[in-house]
């Protein structure tokens, strides 16, 4: 028996510009557990392990292995203390056109070849395949990391981190893409590794009832504090919901009243040719906010871009007034009536680079030309300014590059370029994410505006406060389908938590 | 915040001597390399002198104005030269081998080189082939094809084609005409021209840009992607066979691979169009700058007696030079 070694982190406090991420947290595991690591979004759960990796040398507070005060600040510090961080994003840590056994002995080819030139190919393959043993992965170690699918990548990532002396094991929400063999056979490794190899794990995720089957201890944490440290005996599920949500409801939400009128958008059975989707039904109706809800990985983000025709649609009906939708590109959506907000807003709503009266006018450009298609700027800018002092946009003027804008203003202007389109419904994607306090409200009035003209309205979130104060009707996802359906009215923050984290 | 940005913005910037510099060094260096050759060389500034440079710019701008276009989607169209010399293969054997008229020639020979245009389109937006490497391939494919077309070997008037047949076509006197002044230069000019009004001024040249400065932010705002970067490609291998058009016109005969030493001067010009007036984009003025740029260098090195073979050397360090104008804010 290996002596058992313990992991304590003390009154850590980090801060970002502007953000108190994490104030005094104290954390703990020792090997041989599996410790559950759970909080809202935003609590800090992924800081505090990142702080644990060396991804953040800026914090302050003490961190002891095995009573002893050691300093993470790069890394290398981590690694040589054998704690290593799998992160969410499988795919940004391994090199997709190596094979699995470079990518396993990544590190150690990393590390342990100080001095050496010459890489023995042979041997290589024999250490990979002795940890994919360990690890209970059957692949051939010549295989390409890009032909595997995300749970074979994870369990790379894993017996990458088990190739250099491990002690302790963080997995940063392992669960949300797999499937439920993929799950169940994850937490066999889990089991295996706390039981025969003497390593501690951490757990993140969002899926409560897997915290009640795989974990002895538990720390909920919540807006950058410790609120409970405990063993999951202890809990129930209503309580630990209770913890991490606490009593936040400081927000306001401008929700005006607004008559609602018949059906307008329909959607049934809906598949998207991936699965990425997976039989969705929904209704509409004119002047409604419809809110969908769902924790990171439920499939609200495809949901939307399925619709808007950005991800193609294996199966279903799309109806706008009793009419049949043929939704095959963004620009087939667009010209139905059809509109999206994205979620990454530099990446996909925005184009930074363009100055602001561009960006408004884009999908609307064709009611800005005369005679073959030259485009009539003057109209152009003069709209734009007129939108400008409508939604509030902070911009010195409508030649600015939407760069310099801040990021409530750049979500104006993505949310802005639909106005002039005259579409019928409007899908918005986590609009208020990252977005300051200020512009969130003038986002929530101009969607109240949208409902007032009679459109509808998908608004897609996983901030329940937000989706309960300014939803009509709420759908909640779990597994990339729909699984409840609730009047905003009837519904409370714990039971659309309770949906959204699986349970029935 | 807004201020705040603005003012990390301005932090960023450099000093204003380089900041002028990037944005009109290309101009500047146009004007100094004029009074140095005129200053050196009498027969340099001479009228009959500047029409022959811009007579000899002539097909690479035109050339070069296609490449912009398919810079404009964030797409490289590198069969621009063999498209060139497969219109010449083309209308000349039109002339020769047939004996057609000139318009009739010229809008056959446009419309059979978007053949290639097509299969661009096909390699790089329907199997999606990274832009570059799509029309290196057909860059090869249709050198080939004009090549095989021509029998390997070149058409002339009066020279029989290789299989022995005689031929009795003439090269009409109009057609000639296209590739001597002032009529070269004027094409030239009406094309850029054209070129910067549909990219500047049009909704498909705003989409363009668009397309090619982000693509996934231009599809989720309804801008049908691929039907534009299609379009790109159409348009480069328009304005490369016109190209090719001129250039047959110029020299009266098809020869072999004639378009392929016109690539590569393209290419410089079409980049060191980016950085003229700080546009950092690709456009068509800039281009016709650009090119400007490396036919004053060729000429006024060749009066200096600098030998050809050694040409290539300045040549390259002025692409060097307007590239490093270009990108070099873009680190900070």
């Amino acid at each position: 028996m290996q002596p058992k070694h313990k992991l304590e982190m003390k009154g850590i406090s980090i801060e970002f510009p502007g953000v108190k991420a994490l104030s005094q947290a104290d954390f703990a595991v020792e090997s041989g557990e599996i410790h559950a690591l759970v909080g809202a979004n935003g609590a800090g759960k992924s800081t505090l392990m990142k702080i644990l990796g060396g991804a953040y040398g800026h914090y302050q507070g003490e961190i002891y292995f095995d009573g002893q005060k050691v300093d993470i600040r790069h890394p290398q510090d981590a690694k040589r203390l054998g704690i290593d961080v799998v992160y969410q994003e499988v795919d940004t840590a391994l090199i997709p056109y190596l094979t699995v056994a470079e990518n396993i002995m990544l590190d150690v080819m990393a590390n342990e070849m100080q001095g050496k030139h010459f890489i023995r190919w042979g041997q290589l393959h024999r250490r990979a395949r002795e940890v994919m043993k360990q690890v209970g992965i059957q692949l051939d170690t010549s295989t390409l990391v890009e032909n595997l699918t995300l749970a074979q990548k994870q369990l790379v990532l894993i017996a990458r981190a088990l190739a250099t002396n491990t002690n302790f094991l963080v997995l940063d929400e392992p669960t949300a893409p797999l499937s439920q063999t993929e799950t169940e056979e994850l937490f066999r490794l889990m089991r295996d590794l706390v039981a025969n190899q003497n390593i501690g794990i951490v757990f993140i995720s969002h899926r409560l009832p897997e915290i009640f089957e795989i974990c002895e201890t538990i720390t909920i944490l919540r807006d950058g504090r410790v609120v409970a440290d405990t063993t999951i005996e202890t809990l129930t599920q209503q309580r630990l919901i209770e913890l991490m949500l606490g009593h936040r409801f400081d927000e306001t939400y401008p929700k005006m009243p607004v008559p609602i009128g018949e059906t307008i958008f329909q959607v049934e059975e809906l598949w998207e040719e991936q699965g990425r989707v997976r039989d969705v039904s929904l209704t509409v109706r004119a002047g409604e906010i419809v809110g969908v809800t769902g924790l990171v990985g439920a499939g609200k983000t495809e949901l939307c871009k399925t619709l808007f025709g950005a991800y193609p649609i294996r199966s279903g009906q799309v109806r706008l007034h009793g009419k049949p939708l043929k939704i095959t590109s963004p620009h087939a959506a667009v010209n139905q009536g059809v509109t999206l907000v994205p979620e990454e807003r530099r990446k996909e709503g925005i184009l930074v680079d363009e100055p602001v009266y561009v960006n408004l006018t884009l999908p609307s450009l064709d009611t800005f030309t005369r005679g073959v298609d030259f485009v009539d700027t003057r109209a152009e800018r003069e709209t734009a300014r007129q939108l400008i002092r409508e939604l509030g946009i902070r911009t010195p003027s409508e030649n600015q590059k939407v760069a310099f804008l801040s990021g409530g203003n750049q979500q104006k202007v993505a949310v802005g370029k639909w106005l002039i389109t005259d579409a019928e419904i409007y899908i918005f994607d986590e609009p208020t994410k990252g977005v300051d306090v200020g512009a969130k409200h003038d986002i929530f009035e101009l969607i109240g505006q949208l409902a007032k003209r009679g459109k509808g309205i998908i608004y897609a979130s996983s901030e329940i406060p937000e989706i309960l104060g300014i939803s009509d009707r709420i759908y909640v996802m779990y597994d990339y389908t729909i699984v409840k359906e609730f009047d905003t009215a009837d519904a409370t923050e714990e039971d659309i938590l309770f949906y959204s984290a699986g349970g029935k | 915040m807004t201020a705040l940005t603005e003012q990390m913005a301005s932090k960023k910037r450099l000093p204003a001597v380089v900041d002028f510099l990037s944005k009109w060094g290309t101009i500047l260096t146009i004007f100094v390399l004029l009074i140095f050759f005129s200053a050196t060389m009498p027969s340099f500034r001479t009228s009959s002198n500047m029409v022959t440079i811009m007579r000899s710019i002539a097909i690479v701008t035109v050339i070069a104005t296609g490449i912009t276009v398919s810079l404009t989607v964030d797409g490289f169209d590198l069969s621009v030269g063999s498209v060139a010399t497969f219109a010449v293969a083309l209308v000349m054997s039109f002339f020769v081998w047939y004996g057609w008229g000139t318009i009739l020639a010229i809008v056959v020979a446009l419309v059979v080189s978007l053949v290639v245009a097509a299969v661009n389109a096909f390699l790089i937006v329907k199997l999606r082939i990274f832009d570059l490497l799509a029309t290196l391939a057909t860059m090869f494919i249709f050198e080939g094809v004009a090549m095989t077309y021509t029998g390997g070997g070149s058409i002339s008037e009066g020279m029989p084609r290789l299989d022995g047949t005689p031929t009795f076509g003439k090269i009409p006197a109009e057609f000639r005409l296209i590739g001597q002044s002032p009529y070269i230069i004027v094409i030239m000019l009406v094309i850029v021209a054209l070129v910067h009004v549909f990219l500047t001024y049009t909704k498909h040249g705003r989409y363009l840009y668009i397309v090619g400065g982000n693509r996934e932010a231009a599809r989720l705002s309804g801008i049908p992607v691929n039907r534009y970067r299609t379009l790109a490609y159409f348009l480069s291998a328009l304005l490369a066979a016109t190209g090719g058009i001129i250039l047959a016109a110029r020299i009266g005969s098809a020869q072999i691979n004639s378009g392929a030493g016109y690539l590569m001067p393209a290419v410089a010009a079409a980049f060191i169009g980016y950085s003229v007036a700080g546009i950092k984009k690709p456009n068509a003025v800039g281009t016709l700058v650009g090119a400007i740029l490396v036919g004053l260098l060729e000429n006024g090195l060749i009066m200096m007696s600098v030998p050809y073979y050694s040409l290539n050397i300045i040549k390259g360090l002025v692409l060097a030079i307007a590239l490093a104008i270009t990108y070099y804010r873009k680190h900070d």
